[in-house]
């Protein structure tokens, strides 16, 4: 449904003051994937109705204050009138019916768009998803391709039109994992897992960021998303594996150390489980398998990592 | 604990600090030289620093908001320039040590030491006045909490100078503000400084709480109650009831800080989604503490102004009440993206939602008490409509982020930044003024001046907008919030403009402070002459009223200056020398 | 300063005669707010109370019987107080002390008896900075200690000043019934302390 008013609100789109400043890319109204088209709509919706309410009460604002100015005597001038019901049944009704339009959308998309969902319909049209493993550390993001036995720093490739399965942790403190211009953000907390499921629809180079305040290296925490084709991303692949690090947990507490304006960096090769014995960590050795809800122990690879203290 | 500070704390290799310290110092010398000078020792601190009056007590929270305003305000214009000159590989002149110095303390002063101390002023000069009680219940009480404020802002500034400031934003969410990643001196001054404050504000809570309740009038009962004062009511039984949530939140922090206790740490078993919804718990209904009273007084100046009572008094009182209530379950909108799963943020979003409900029921309100009126367009009602103006939008991108859908990418953007400064200058800001204005004669014994008021009032609403519009579309833009330097260009046109929007709010706030100082100066000089000849005439406004003011008539409605004079000792005088005794 | 003791404020407060009722009844708000606080920690407990992180749990650690004679003393405590008001109102000096001196015992056997229950725990390595279960029995725990503290120590204040001529005075009778709120309301909240951190750990 949204799908059809869409064009309209497109047609909308130049009249919103920000357009003004034509030259400038929105991310967020300009997205590049299904998640972050369904996050647009349901803003524009809601500026449209919110609109609906919000210019004629400034129109009437102005427009009183100027009719019922002391200086117009010819205006009418009821000085004891405090109270009508008529007029208090429109004041109630009119913001409760907005709210009772927009309380059902949100209701509705609260479970639409709840990033833990996995985007079925993409699944659907044959593609198998892409897990990858998001790990925040000070100042720098991590990714792990548990598949592909691959992980890089601060470069995220994915294939267009493959839905991704994001698990997000952290190693240092919470921040947020927000790519704008795929759509919804999630947080990223030491000893949890979150959950993202995002598609890239279109072939490019995207600002991922962390959008929540990490400290002195935040401003510089960001990643490039670099989504290509199929056969550009196995390139990328073999590239990665092509490169001389790999990464286990011995050497994982120098990747994870505090660092600012941290380089691009590929891993040919990562230790199975690296980001699972990373979230055991925080939870005295165990993690929960988030697909069977199994307890896991991972005392064996904790003892290897250094525990932060 | 305080022993982490050396003399090596004192940043003298910053330009920036030695210069502002200097500036500082030879202003206090000023003060001081000029209070020995005119020999005003004695009367400064029997008049004033011990007086338990709530009269005195309310205006210096005042001037302690005004002063906050002005730091406050300097750090603002320090964020909007860096972020205006840091682009594409310029570092700007603020490190992040000191940039995120700076942001936090902006943050922390303008919520915690300008709007509750201005709140707090505004309801210990009018609601004594407006229930017809001599003073508040416990006078004492009231300025053991002033001093608490006053110390805390004492503290806060004095980070600036000496070792430093807490660098983890204005509620300092953990982990970062663990032991662990903030191991400095700067969070230890924020827990002591807003520990101090809140358990200041907790007992004016309590005070003002039991002073409505016990200390009306005879014959003033609920439905008679000024508008303002049922504000200032809901107001106080929401400090009630958020302020120890506060108290312990922090205290929690401050115990994992100095025993190594876990209850935010990342190892431990420590848990930072237990910060999020204690800090928010107390955080949400703390922007209904600032916001309900400046409704007050926009009801109060409607009125007045349009010479008509109120529309819908009653059906106010009961959107004031409906706000207090709904604002308890609420506060998981600011982490929708924690992932606590969509039944939670369903339920959490519509229930924002709602509260737009009451709200829009208060601008129609005012909308319909304007309808049919003989509106005086002076000063104050100038801010009236901007807020009605500015406020509206406040309201709907408000509504916007309550959607958890859309919130999952407007979230952490500077669209979030433009939002709540829309409803806190647009609604509390403006509201607080407005009020200074409307009471100002009553303070004073004159009339602040109305070309400068209306002047002030343009280069406010038009400064808003230059300087947050901008932010709404740098938010659109993917941009965060607190970054120190960025690369996007788009994101540097934003900046540009929103730093001019920036410097004009920054001159009409000087322009105007030292305008009306040298107004105050001159009117108190003439006073003799000024208050006689306008006191008739200001002190009921000209305007017709809802039923309850009529109190004006009441003789504490004398202006202060006047009582002060009349009563050869003061009153403050005695209650103060007894508390002492 | 004594004659006007029941008008703190001076004499000329003819405006609002119930002046008494203000400070038990501000006293009372307050305590509301205490109960808030108390809330929170309990919330925290109860978020935090599997959070072993490792360490002992409560049923390990938690011998009901300390504790069932501290939850004695104090509710007995909260007795023996109330005959002390029932003095005071019936204008009995003398008797009024000695519950007050049988309060103040009481109380201070339960704080001893709780001290030593802690230091036992942090000796055998189970001290609030070992996991955040213990962390939030801790800070609960002695929140509530710390708080009976200050209760032991007005009670020490009002039977000094009971010597003065201020004693069975409308303001000092204020201040004998905010006390009394404060011991009886320490009491409710040591009661679900018992409850929801002691019985529930150990069950």
């Amino acid at each position: 449904m949204i799908n059809r008013f869409l064009p309209k609100l497109r047609r909308l789109l130049p009249l919103t003051p920000a357009l003004f400043l034509s030259g400038c890319t929105l991310d967020l109204l300009d997205p590049r994937g299904p998640v972050g088209i369904q996050n647009r709509n349901i803003i524009l919706i809601e500026l449209a109705v919110m609109l609906s309410i919000v210019i004629p009460v400034i129109i009437m604002t102005l427009y009183f204050a100027w009719k019922y100015r002391e200086t117009n005597t010819s205006a009418e001038y009821l000085p004891n009138w405090d109270h009508s019901t008529k007029i208090e049944f429109f004041v109630w009704g009119i913001p409760a019916v907005v709210i009772i339009i927009l309380g059902t959308i949100a209701l509705w998309t609260s479970y639409t768009l709840d990033p833990y969902r996995p985007l079925h319909s993409a699944e659907a049209a044959g593609r198998k998803p892409l897990n990858v493993e998001v790990v925040a550390l000070d100042w720098k993001w991590l990714f792990i391709y548990p598949d592909q036995g691959i992980a890089t720093v601060n470069q995220l490739a994915v294939p267009v039109n493959t839905p991704i399965n994001f698990r997000i942790t952290s190693d240092a403190v919470m921040t947020s994992f927000f790519i704008p211009r795929l759509g919804s953000q999630v947080y990223a907390m030491a000893g949890m897992q979150t959950q993202l499921h995002l598609l890239a629809s279109a072939p490019g180079d995207y600002l991922g960021e962390a959008a929540h305040y990490t400290g002195r290296g935040f401003s510089d925490m960001k990643f490039r998303t670099l989504a290509m084709s199929d056969d550009d991303f196995n390139q990328w692949v073999d590239k990665v594996k092509g490169a001389s690090d790999s990464l286990d947990s011995a050497d994982y507490p120098q990747v994870a150390a505090p660092q600012e304006a941290a380089p691009v960096k590929y891993f040919a090769h990562v230790q199975p489980n690296l980001f699972d014995s990373i979230v055991a960590k925080y939870n005295n050795g165990m993690v929960i398998d988030k697909s069977t809800g199994q307890v896991m122990h991972m005392q064996s690879a904790m003892s290897d990592m250094q525990m932060k203290e | 604990m305080l022993g982490k500070l050396t003399l090596s704390a004192i940043p003298l290799d910053v330009p920036i600090l030695v210069g502002t310290f200097t500036g500082v110092v030879i202003v206090a010398l000023a003060v001081l030289g000029a209070i020995t000078y005119f020999g005003k020792w004695g009367y400064l601190w029997r008049e004033w620093l011990t007086s338990v009056d709530h009269k005195r007590l309310g205006i210096m929270y005042i001037v302690l908001a005004l002063v906050m305003l002005f730091r406050g305000f300097a750090d603002a214009v320090m964020m909007r320039s860096q972020l205006a000159l840091a682009y594409n590989g310029n570092p700007g002149y603020l490190p992040p040590h000191h940039y995120d110095q700076v942001f936090s303390a902006h943050g922390t002063i303008m919520i915690f030491f300008m709007a509750m101390a201005f709140m707090t002023g505004l309801l210990n000069v009018i609601v004594p006045l407006q229930i017809g009680a001599r003073d508040v219940a416990f006078p004492f009480l009231n300025s053991l909490s002033f001093w608490m404020t006053t110390i805390s802002a004492v503290l806060i500034n004095v980070s600036l100078f000496i070792g430093e400031f807490a660098q983890c934003g204005w509620l300092v969410y953990p982990p970062l503000s663990e032991q662990q990643f903030s191991p400095g001196v700067g969070v230890d001054y924020y827990i002591w400084a807003v520990q101090l404050a809140g358990v200041g504000t907790l007992l004016t809570g309590v005070n003002f709480f039991v002073t409505i309740v016990k200390m009306r009038a005879p014959g003033m009962d609920w439905m008679k109650l000024p508008v303002f004062t049922w504000t200032a009511l809901v107001t106080v039984v929401l400090i009630m009831a958020v302020f120890p949530v506060l108290t312990v939140t922090l205290g929690e922090l401050a115990l994992d800080r100095y025993l190594g206790m876990h209850f935010f740490t990342n190892d431990g078993g420590g848990s930072v989604q237990l910060y999020l919804s204690l800090i928010w718990t107390w955080g949400h209904p703390e922007v209904y503490i600032l916001i309900l009273p400046a409704f007050g007084v926009f009801s109060e100046i409607t009125q007045t102004f349009s010479r008509k009572p109120l529309f819908g008094y009653r059906v106010m009182v009961y959107a004031t009440l409906a706000i207090g209530v709904l604002s308890f379950i609420v506060w998981v909108h600011h982490f929708f993206t924690m992932g606590a799963g969509p039944n939670v943020n369903a339920f959490f979003g519509v229930a924002t939602m709602i509260i737009a409900v009451p709200t829009g029921v208060k601008i129609f309100n005012w909308l319909f008490t304007m309808y049919k009126g003989r509106i005086q367009l002076n000063g104050m009602m100038y801010w009236v409509i901007g807020f009605m103006v500015v406020f509206s939008i406040g309201g709907m991108t408000g509504v916007m982020m309550a959607m958890p859908a859309a919130d999952f990418v407007l979230h952490n953007s500077l669209f979030l930044i433009a939002h709540f400064h829309n409803v806190i200058i647009g609604g509390v800001y403006f509201g607080y003024v407005a009020g200074l204005n409307f009471w100002w004669p009553k303070v004073l014994g004159f009339k602040m001046n109305e070309s400068w008021g209306k002047r002030a009032f343009w280069c406010w609403f038009i400064g808003f907008f230059v300087a947050f519009v901008p932010l709404y579309i740098a938010g659109f833009e993917g941009m965060t919030r607190r970054m120190n330097h960025y690369d996007n260009a788009d994101w540097h046109v934003q900046m540009l403009i929103a730093s001019g929007g920036a410097a004009s709010l920054l001159w009409v706030l000087s322009a105007s402070c030292c305008r009306s100082m040298s107004r105050s100066v001159i009117a108190i000089l003439q006073r003799t002459v000024t208050s006689r000849v306008i006191r008739g005439m200001h002190v009921r406004w000209n305007g017709r009223c809802h039923r309850p003011r009529r109190l004006t008539t009441s003789p504490f409605y004398r202006t202060f200056m006047e009582s002060i004079r009349s009563i050869p000792k003061s009153r403050s005088v005695v209650v103060a020398m007894k508390a002492r005794r | 300063m004594a004659n006007l003791s029941a008008t703190p404020h001076g004499s000329a407060h003819d405006d609002h005669e119930h002046h008494g009722t203000n400070n038990v009844f501000g006293f009372w708000v307050y305590l509301m707010t205490d109960c808030i606080l108390f809330g929170t920690l309990f919330a925290t407990f109860a978020v935090m109370r599997t959070q072993f992180a490792g360490g002992p749990t409560g049923k390990e650690l938690f011998e009901l019987n300390g504790v069932g004679l501290e939850t004695a003393l104090l509710l007995l405590s909260s007795i023996t107080f109330g005959f002390g008001m029932l003095s005071a109102f019936a204008q009995k000096r003398g008797a009024m002390l000695v519950w007050l001196a049988i309060t103040f015992l009481l109380g201070l056997g339960f704080l001893v008896l709780e001290l030593r229950e802690f230091a036992n725990l942090i000796h055998e390595g189970a001290g609030p900075d070992r996991s955040a279960f213990l962390s939030a029995f801790f800070t609960l725990v002695a929140t509530h200690g710390l708080h009976v503290t200050c209760g032991l120590v007005w009670i020490a204040i009002v039977m000094i000043q009971s010597f003065t001529p201020q004693v069975f005075t409308t303001r000092y009778m204020d201040k004998l019934q905010c006390l009394s709120l404060f011991w009886h309301f320490l009491d409710i909240v040591w009661i679900c302390v018992f409850t929801f951190v002691y019985l529930l750990s150990v069950i």
